[in-house]
């Protein structure tokens, strides 16, 4: 029983891909913790290991890839020792994901009705196809789908993608989950639409208390939207704490790179900031800090040893020399 | 819709012609023509009155137009041996053909998808890599000698199945079908696995290289990601996307059967019209050959129209695509 | 400062080699059959069929070597000269062991020349249709769709029932119907490769069109053909087989495995079974072996 608010508790995440020569670990010890009704930020580049770890902690992880070690503590259990079929029960139902392709991740030979209607029926056999659909409905007009009633009826080819990105939403809401995991929703879409589902979102969680994962390489997306970052390079956390915090002052050089590498914070007629050197593959990461080779500040010791977690208050960081300036 | 529909018609109308044009020019103008049609046991005179009657003494193209103007008119000659129309001759065998390729596609469906099926979905696991390598051994038979196999072991040896003919027939609709009888599904039996075998391993194949990409597909791991039951992943969203490529392979395999049974029914003595074209090619029955290719490419155009619309109709987004031209 | 370009080679982290599941999942990346392993194979087998006439213990071509008084014996039975007739003789008397050796060797040629053929011309045209595009590239694609839309048995029965008997005959007849497939793989493959930037450079530097086509873009386009090949290889002998068996392909002179399986159907009812089930056996092992190579082949050029 967890009367605290700590919704969801990873511990040393650890999920490695296998090739003939070994394997090698995109996800390489993450710790982070969700609570109840809180929006988090999983910031990361192409290759970071942020998707990767979406992905594991419900056990969608398919060979050649495999979680290594780790616990992931969902109100107490403990998801890495559940069975595919205790898993499944809570997919869908407590936990939900939303997919980065709108286009792939439906069926396209099945109406989206019936996709809607099997999210409730696979977990609550007895509701009745009138009861099924008005939830349908009901989730569709949450998200801002118009006609929702007729547009169970159509096909995914006849959605835009904005809007079958929002039915993924709709179907995520389904079921009321605690949590909502969301691999770069909107990285696919117009940046317009972007907002509007951004604001969905917001919404839609603060209203029903359902806490929110948005996995995304936009650091301005998770600025707008959410109450805590974490901050991942290399298949690593480098960095957690609130937004306003990691934001104004960020601790590790690489949050710092990204800060500064955005097109907002940029003067108009200013060349546009870029951190040197590129992020490691998967068999390239270094012994010590992972960011070293990138990083201005870097001193003897960020080749030997990965830093250890350094924890400060509500924030944390893996740096042997991070940043105290405030941001102005 | 409708549109797509004439289209293909008009399609269909051209191979039709250009396979009249082929046929005609082959049989009728290559070497010597009065030698192919005329009978060589007619005396010279009987021979000019043919020639005159035939018009074999008129110019290529009104011969052709003559042709042409017959076969509309159902007339593509009369068979040298049997002396009666070949189109008839040919009509007659079309039920005993039809009833084995229709047995044979049937035993196509109920063995070759769901052994695919688990071919696909145990494809790691010994069962299904058993089942795909005996598959090879399925396509790698020469028909006719399988044929002989069967009737080696069941007929002589073993004494279980005729080894030839069709057996007694029961007119449903006005039309003989020995597959009403008891006795004739004994004799139906081993032309149609025969027949089957072939066709049953590359439907097999198929379904299990297409259940293996179903699978690896993003809406797969999605209905994981909602908690659908495994069985009904199966169900619903693997097969149903299966299914559109093997039924359009199925309702071509139609036709290829159809010219297939040719060899089993020469095999098993089966009276169809694959064992009649083989009769005549061997007689020099160049009427009934002709009548053949013409009729049997009337079916196949008639078939693959249908499976184009079929396949329109069950993939919703092929409909979407047409008036995009 | 960081210095992204420093020469110096910094360590970085080995993979893990124990996990617990590495064995299993290891299993199902399976280490892929290679193209090289299955072309010598291929190679090798071929070489077999055709050199092994030269071991056989009689040419049952030679009338005079023939003795009818040896008809339709059974496998193991003892000839008049005192040899061993190991698999039996025809109802002529000839050796079914050396039978079968000639008749192989008939078999593959056919299947072989077939496939060449057809792969030439096949290649060319799609090549050139391809290439060339507009009206050119229509009226091929309409032939091969028009020939693919037919059965190759069909079409090569008919053709032969117009040409008659003879192993040149049955060539040509498998070449027309194969060819089809040959131009639209090619073309398929060469409409991806001609928007590649070598093509473009080859052109800006002056090469003459048929060059560009023929020694650039060719050879790129090889491998799909290749495949497709071998497993037609298979599919040739087979076709040959059965139009011989129908009494359309090779001439009584020159008997295929097909022939001789068709000569011995007529006593298969009475129980003399060796005529045809061995020339059988061995066409079965032939294709079989062939259609295993070509499976290997296609697995391993198969990015999944």
């Amino acid at each position: 029983m967890s009367q605290d608010k700590t919704l969801l508790d990873v511990r040393g995440l650890r999920t490695a891909f296998h090739t003939e020569a070994g394997a090698w670990p995109a996800v390489d010890g993450v710790d982070f913790t969700v609570r109840r009704g809180e929006i988090v930020g999983l910031v990361g580049e192409s290759g970071s290991g942020k998707s990767v770890t979406g992905f594991s902690l419900i056990g969608l992880i398919d060979p050649p890839g495999e979680v290594v070690a780790g616990e992931v503590i969902f109100d107490g259990i403990d998801l890495c020792t559940q069975t595919e079929e205790q898993l499944r029960k809570l997919r869908g139902d407590r936990i939900a994901m939303i997919f980065q392709d709108p286009l792939m991740t439906l069926n396209p030979v099945l109406k989206v009705g019936e996709q809607m209607r099997e999210a409730i029926f696979t977990h609550y056999p007895k509701t009745t196809r009138k009861q099924a659909d008005a939830r349908c409905v009901e989730a569709l007009e949450m998200v801002g789908i118009p006609s929702a009633a007729t547009r169970l009826d159509n096909y995914p080819h006849e959605f835009s993608g904005g809007m079958r990105q929002r039915v993924a939403i709709a179907i995520a809401m389904l079921n009321q989950p605690e949590l909502i995991i969301a691999d770069e929703p909107t990285t696919a879409l117009d940046v317009t639409i972007q907002g509007q589902i951004l604001y969905q979102m917001q919404k839609l969680c603060r209203a029903h208390d359902t806490a929110l994962i948005w996995i995304t390489h936009d650091l301005g997306v998770v600025a707008e939207l959410a109450d805590r970052v974490a901050v991942m390079y290399a298949g690593r956390i480098v960095e957690t704490g609130t937004v306003d915090e990691v934001l104004s002052a960020p601790r590790h050089p690489y949050t710092r790179g990204l800060l500064d590498s955005m097109p907002s914070t940029a003067e108009p007629g200013q060349r546009l900031h870029q951190i040197d050197g590129m992020a490691p593959t998967l068999a390239g990461r270094e012994i010590g800090c992972a960011f070293r080779p990138r990083c201005p500040n870097a001193i003897a010791r960020c080749a030997e040893v990965p830093p250890e977690n350094t924890v400060e208050g509500k924030r944390s960081y893996r740096c042997y020399v991070p940043l105290v300036q405030e941001l102005v | 819709m409708a549109l797509f529909i004439l289209r293909r018609l008009l399609q269909s109308l051209f191979v039709l012609l250009a396979v009249s044009v082929v046929v005609f020019f082959a049989v009728y103008a290559v070497g010597d023509p009065i030698e192919l049609l005329v009978s060589p046991e007619v005396g010279q005179a009987e021979r000019q009155a043919l020639i005159a009657r035939l018009g074999l003494d008129l110019p290529i193209w009104q011969q052709y137009g003559h042709f042409l103007w017959n076969a509309l008119h159902g007339d593509l000659g009369n068979s040298f041996v049997h002396g009666m129309p070949a189109v008839e001759l040919i009509v007659q065998r079309i039920p005993a053909t039809f009833e084995l390729v229709v047995v044979a596609i049937t035993l196509t469906c109920i063995i070759g998808i769901p052994l695919g099926l688990v071919a696909g979905l145990y494809r790691d696991a010994p069962l299904g890599r058993g089942i795909m390598a005996t598959s090879v051994l399925g396509f790698s038979l020469p028909n006719f000698w399988q044929g002989m196999v069967f009737i080696l072991l069941f007929a002589v040896w073993l004494g279980w199945l005729p080894a030839s003919g069709r057996g007694p027939t029961v007119d449903v609709l006005g039309v003989p079908f020995s597959i009403f009888t008891a006795e004739g599904w004994r004799h139906v039996a081993m032309p149609a696995v025969n027949l089957a075998i072939a066709n049953i391993a590359l439907v097999l194949r198929l379904t299990a290289t297409g259940v293996v990409e179903a699978r690896s597909q993003d809406y797969v791991k999605f209905a994981r990601a909602k908690g659908v039951k495994p069985g009904r992943i199966v169900r619903r969203h693997i097969l149903r996307n299966i299914l559109i490529p093997v039924v359009t392979v199925i309702g071509m395999e139609f036709g290829s059967l159809i010219a297939y049974s040719t060899i089993t029914e020469t095999v098993f003595s089966w009276p169809g019209m694959g064992k009649l074209l083989i009769d005549s090619v061997y007689q020099l029955d160049r009427p009934v050959v002709v009548a053949y290719v013409m009729l049997v490419t009337l079916i196949f155009v008639v078939i693959n129209l249908i499976v184009d619309i079929l396949y329109a109709v069950l993939d919703p987004r092929v409909q979407l695509l047409e008036p995009a031209h | 400062m960081a210095d992204p370009n420093q020469t110096k080679r910094v360590p970085t982290r080995g993979p893990m080699l124990e996990t617990p599941r590495r064995n299993a999942i290891l299993k199902k990346l399976n280490a892929r059959p290679t193209v090289r392993g299955s072309a010598i194979a291929l190679a090798v087998l071929m070489l077999f069929v055709l050199i092994a006439p030269y071991f056989a213990p009689q040419n049952p071509y030679d009338l005079m070597a023939l003795n009818i008084m040896d008809g339709r014996l059974a496998p193991g039975a003892e000839s008049m000269e005192g040899g061993r007739y190991w698999l039996g003789t025809d109802s002529q008397g000839r050796d079914m062991l050396s039978a079968i050796l000639y008749g192989l060797r008939i078999s593959l040629l056919v299947g072989l020349s077939a496939v060449l053929l057809s792969t030439l011309i096949g290649s060319f045209l799609g090549l050139l249709a391809a290439f060339k595009g507009g009206w050119i590239d229509t009226a091929i694609m309409r032939l091969v769709d028009f020939i693919l839309g037919f059965p190759t048995i069909l079409v090569a029965l008919v053709l032969l029932a117009v040409m008659g008997r003879g192993v040149d005959k049955v060539v040509i007849a498998l070449v027309v119907v194969q060819w089809a497939h040959y131009a639209r793989i090619m073309r398929g493959r060469a409409l991806q490769e001609r928007r590649k930037e070598y093509i473009e450079a080859a052109q800006n530097l002056g090469f003459p069109a048929w060059r560009i086509m023929l020694f650039h873009l060719m050879p790129n386009c090889l491998s799909p053909v290749m495949v497709f090949a071998t497993i037609q290889i298979a599919t040739a002998i087979v076709l040959e087989a059965t139009l011989s068996f129908l009494g359309v392909g090779v001439p009584v002179t020159e008997p295929s495995l097909g022939l001789l399986i068709a000569s011995g159907f007529e006593y298969l009812l009475s129980g003399d079974y060796w005529i045809s089930m061995f020339p059988g056996i061995a066409l079965l092992l032939l294709i079989l072996s062939i259609n295993i190579i070509g499976d290997r082949m296609r697995a391993s050029l198969d990015p999944r």
